[in-house]
C-alpha cells in the first residue's frame, strides 16, 4: 500500500518479522466503533496499512478490513485486543488461509493529444472503465488487489497522474470460509 | 401507550429520575460525586429520594478513586458522578487507574444538550473520546429511550469478565426528557460473551505439569482478589504443598502467614520469591499478567527455561510479554475448582522428594533475610511503622496507600492473611489515590479499621479530601510516613542519577497537625521511634476520630531489595549491596 499510517508508539523490534496480514471484523454498527479500533491501533503501536469499513447485508452490523503487519506475536495480540472490543463481533485474520482482496482506485488522468489514446488502451489492458471523460481528463476506475493497482500506475507516465484516490483492501475467505455471526 | 402485557407496568418519568431508578435497581448503595450544570437534574432527583445515598467529595478525582476504593473493598460496583467538562476531566485520572487495575466501576457524566454537542458549548468536552482509551467501554446517550438499558449493560460489562470502568455520557437534555421506565432483568449481548470456564484438556495438561513439578511456584495476582478466589487458591496451594508469591495487587489472595507464602515478587519482592520465580521449573500464574514491574525483563526471564500455565479471564494477558505453553482461559474461581477436582481425582502425588529439594533451596534463600532494616535506628524507620500498625491492627485492617516507598514498604511489612484488605494503585501508580480510596473502602466496611499509609507527597494530591471526611464522620486513620522527600523518586535519583535530586525534595511543608485540624480532625506528630507504638494506639483506639499520625521518618531510606527497570528478577540489589 502506499500511505503507512505507522503509529508514534510503533517499536522498531515489533516489526523485525514482520509479515502483512489481512484481518477481518464484524462490528456493532455503532457511532464510535471505528475509533475505538483506530484507537487501539495507535496506542498500543501497531500499523494500519489500510482500514476500510461499511454496513453488511445486516444494517446493525459494519465489516471492517484491516492490512496491517507485524511478528505472529503481534498479530496474536492483535486480534486478541479487537476481540476485546465490547463491540467486536467477529475477528478473522484471512491472511492464514486462502482469500481474495480487492481494492478500488479512482485515477484521474491528462488525456490531451497523443496521451488520450493511449490512456484509453491503457484502462483496457488493466480492464480499467472509464467513468468521466473531458476534453483534457479521464477519470479511471481499476479494481483488482493492491499489486495491480501499483503496476497500473507505475505504467503510466507520472506527469499525467493529476490524482488518485484508493479505498484500500476489502477481502473475503474463499469457498466455504465464512464470517457471519 | 402499548398494552401492559406484564405484571410492572413501566412507568413514565424524567431521564434524570430514570437513572436514580437503575442505580436502585443495581442495589447501589454509593454514589460519589460533585455537582455542576450539565447534573443538575440527576442531582435533583438524587435529592427527592433516599434509597441511593450520595457522598460529596471535594474534587472529582477524589470521587472516581473513592468509588474505585469501595469497589475494591466490597465486591461491588463502584459508582462516581460527575459533570462535563472540567468535572469528567478531572475525573479522568481515577478512572485510568481504575482500568489499569481492572476495578468494576460505572461512571456517570454529564454532557451538555445534545443539540449543543460540537458547538464548544459551555463546559463541553468529547467525554467518550477523552475516556475511550481508559474505560472497559463508554456510552453517549441520546435517546432517553436508551437510558435505561445503557444503564443496565454498563453495569453488566463492568463486573463480568475482565472487570473495568464503563462510563456514561449523558447530555443534559437527556436527562429532563421523558421515558417509560423499565429495568431490564437480563442481558444478552451478542458482541460481548466473556468466557468463564476453562478448557478441559487444558486443565488436564496443566494438572500433569503440576504434578511433574521437580521446582514449581505458584504465581498470582489481582484477578485473584477480584474474582475473589483466594479461598480456593490456598487450597489448591497447600493440596499441592508449593510455594506461592503474589503480586503487589495479588496480595491477600493467599494468607502472607503462611508458611508457604513467600512474600510479594517483583521489582520490590522479596528475594526468595523472586529467585524461586527465576529458577522454577513449572509456573502456575493465576489472574496476573507477567508485568514490567513484577518479571523484569523478559528476555533475562526467558533465559531459565520453565513451562508455564497461565490461567487469566482475558485472552489478551495470556503471552502478551512471556510466552505460555499452557494457556487457560477463564474465570479464576472456575477453573481452580476444575484443577481441584482433576487433582484430588487423579489419586496422583506431588513428587514429595523433589520438592523437599526445592523447599532446601528456598530456605537458603529466605536465609538472606531481603527485608532487615537497622531497627536500632534512633530515627524512625519507616519499616517499623509498618510492622507497629501490623501489630496494633491486629493485622485486621484494611490499608490503602498512595504511591511511592511508603507503598513499597507497606506492601512488604503488612501481612495480608485476606482479600480485599489491602487496596492500592498499582498499575497506574497514582498519587492521591490513598485518601480518596480510604473514604470509600471505610463506607463500604463501616465496621472495621481503615488505614491510609501515605507520604508527605502523595498525600497533597488529594489532601482536600480530609473535608469529605469530616463531613461524613469517616474516622480513618492516616499513617504518613513524612520524610522531607518524594521518596521513590529520590531512592532512583541515588541509583541511577548520581544523587542529583532534582525537584524531589518537599520544600515547604505545611505542618500537617495543624492542617489535620483545621480540617476538624486530630493530628498527632511522631518524631522517635519509642513513640511510633503508643501514638498508633491512641490514634487506633480513637474509633470515632479521623487521625493524621505525621511519622518523621529517616530521609535517606530505601526500599529493598530492588530489580532495576530493565533487569532480570534475579538481578536484585540488597540493602546490605549499597
Amino acid at each position: 500500500m502506499n500511505a503507512p499510517a505507522s503509529s508514534p508508539y510503533a517499536l522498531p523490534s515489533a516489526e523485525s518479522k514482520a509479515m502483512r496480514h489481512i484481518i477481518s471484523i464484524l462490528l456493532e454498527n455503532e457511532s464510535g466503533a471505528l475509533s475505538r479500533v483506530a484507537g487501539l491501533f495507535s496506542a498500543r503501536g501497531y500499523n494500519i496499512e489500510s482500514l476500510t469499513v461499511a454496513p453488511t447485508e445486516d444494517p446493525s452490523m459494519s465489516r471492517m478490513t484491516i492490512v496491517t503487519t507485524g511478528s505472529d506475536d503481534v498479530i496474536e495480540q492483535i486480534t486478541k485486543q479487537l476481540n476485546k472490543l465490547i463491540e467486536t463481533v467477529k475477528v478473522v485474520d484471512l491472511s492464514e488461509a486462502p482469500h481474495i482482496e480487492r481494492e478500488l482506485m479512482l485515477i484521474k488522468v491528462r488525456a490531451t493529444g497523443r496521451d488520450r489514446e493511449e490512456m484509453k488502451r491503457m484502462a483496457d489492458i488493466f480492464r480499467g472503465r472509464i467513468l468521466d471523460v473531458t476534453d483534457s481528463t479521464y477519470v479511471i476506475e481499476l479494481t483488482g488487489d493492491g499489486a495491480k493497482l501499483d503496476a497500473f500506475i507505475g505504467a503510466l507516465d507520472r506527469a499525467v497522474i493529476l490524482e488518485t484516490v484508493r479505498t484500500g483492501a476489502s477481502g473475503i475467505g474463499r469457498g466455504e470460509r465464512i464470517l457471519r455471526v | 401507550m402499548p398494552p401492559a402485557a406484564t405484571a410492572t407496568r413501566a412507568k413514565t418519568m424524567t431521564g434524570a429520575e430514570i437513572v436514580i431508578k437503575c442505580l436502585e435497581a443495581e442495589g447501589v448503595e454509593y454514589v460519589f460525586g460533585y455537582p455542576g450544570g450539565a447534573v443538575l437534574y440527576i442531582y435533583d432527583a438524587l435529592f427527592q429520594q433516599d434509597k441511593v445515598k450520595h457522598v460529596l467529595v471535594r474534587h472529582e478525582q477524589g470521587a472516581a478513586h473513592a468509588a474505585d476504593g469501595y469497589a475494591r473493598a466490597s465486591e461491588k460496583v463502584g459508582v462516581c458522578l460527575v459533570t462535563s467538562g472540567p468535572g469528567v476531566t478531572n475525573a479522568v485520572t481515577g478512572i485510568a487507574t481504575a482500568y489499569m487495575d481492572s476495578i468494576p466501576m460505572v461512571i456517570i457524566s454529564g454532557q451538555v444538550p445534545t443539540h449543543a454537542i460540537g458547538l464548544d458549548a459551555f463546559q463541553e468536552v468529547d467525554t467518550v473520546g477523552i475516556t475511550r482509551p481508559c474505560v472497559k467501554h463508554n456510552f453517549l446517550v441520546k435517546d432517553v429511550r436508551e437510558l435505561a438499558m445503557t444503564m443496565k449493560k454498563a453495569f453488566h460489562i463492568a463486573r463480568t469478565g475482565r472487570p473495568g470502568p464503563v462510563l456514561v455520557d449523558i447530555p443534559k437534555d437527556v436527562t429532563t426528557a421523558i421515558a417509560e421506565f423499565e429495568y431490564p432483568d437480563a442481558i444478552v449481548m451478542r458482541s460481548y460473551n466473556p468466557v468463564v470456564k476453562g478448557h478441559p484438556g487444558q486443565i488436564k495438561k496443566a494438572a500433569q505439569l503440576l504434578l511433574e513439578a521437580k521446582r514449581p511456584m505458584v504465581y498470582t495476582g489481582g484477578g485473584v482478589i477480584l474474582s475473589d478466589a483466594a479461598d480456593k487458591l490456598t487450597k489448591l496451594v497447600r493440596v499441592l504443598g508449593h510455594p506461592c508469591t503474589n503480586t503487589l495487587m495479588g496480595l491477600g489472595g493467599y494468607p502472607a502467614t503462611d508458611p508457604q507464602f513467600l512474600g510479594m515478587l517483583g521489582m520490590h519482592g522479596t528475594y526468595e520469591a523472586n529467585m524461586a520465580m527465576q529458577h522454577c521449573d513449572v509456573l502456575l500464574a493465576v489472574g496476573a499478567r507477567f508485568d514490567d514491574r513484577v518479571i523484569g525483563n523478559p528476555a533475562h526471564f526467558g533465559t531459565v527455561p520453565r513451562r508455564i500455565i497461565h490461567v487469566d479471564v482475558d485472552p489478551s494477558s495470556i503471552s502478551k510479554r512471556v510466552k505460555v505453553d499452557v494457556p487457560i482461559v477463564g474465570n479464576v474461581p472456575e477453573v481452580l475448582d476444575a484443577l481441584l477436582r482433576e487433582l484430588e481425582g487423579g489419586g496422583k502425588r506431588p513428587d514429595d522428594k523433589a520438592l523437599k529439594a526445592w523447599w532446601a533451596q528456598i530456605e537458603l534463600w529466605k536465609a538472606k533475610d531481603c527485608l532487615r532494616y537497622d531497627r536500632a535506628s534512633s530515627i524512625i524507620k519507616p519499616q517499623h511503622v509498618i510492622e507497629k500498625l501490623y501489630e496494633v491492627t491486629g493485622g485486621d485492617a484494611i490499608v490503602t496507600s498512595d504511591v511511592g516507598q511508603h507503598q513499597m514498604w507497606a506492601a512488604q511489612f503488612y501481612k495480608f492473611d485476606k482479600p480485599r484488605r489491602w487496596i492500592n494503585s498499582g498499575g497506574l501508580g497514582t498519587m492521591g489515590f490513598g485518601l480518596p480510596a480510604a473514604i470509600g473502602a471505610f463506607l463500604a466496611n463501616p465496621d472495621k479499621t481503615v488505614a491510609c499509609v501515605t507520604g508527605e507527597a502523595s498525600i497533597q494530591m488529594c489532601i482536600q479530601e480530609l473535608s469529605t471526611c469530616k463531613q461524613y464522620h469517616l474516622p480513618i486513620k492516616i499513617v504518613c510516613l513524612n520524610n522531607r522527600y518524594m521518596g521513590m523518586v529520590r531512592q532512583w535519583q541515588q541509583f541511577f542519577h548520581g544523587n542529583r535530586y532534582a525537584e524531589s525534595y518537599m520544600d515547604a511543608l505545611p505542618d500537617f497537625v495543624r492542617l489535620a485540624e483545621s480540617y476538624g480532625h486530630i493530628g498527632i506528630r511522631v518524631e522517635n521511634p519509642s513513640d511510633v507504638e503508643p501514638a498508633l494506639r491512641e490514634a487506633f483506639g480513637r474509633k470515632d476520630d479521623l487521625v493524621y499520625l505525621d511519622f518523621l521518618t529517616d530521609q535517606t531510606e530505601n526500599v529493598f531489595p530492588m530489580v532495576p527497570g530493565g533487569k532480570g528478577m534475579s538481578e536484585m540489589i540488597l540493602a546490605e549491596e549499597l
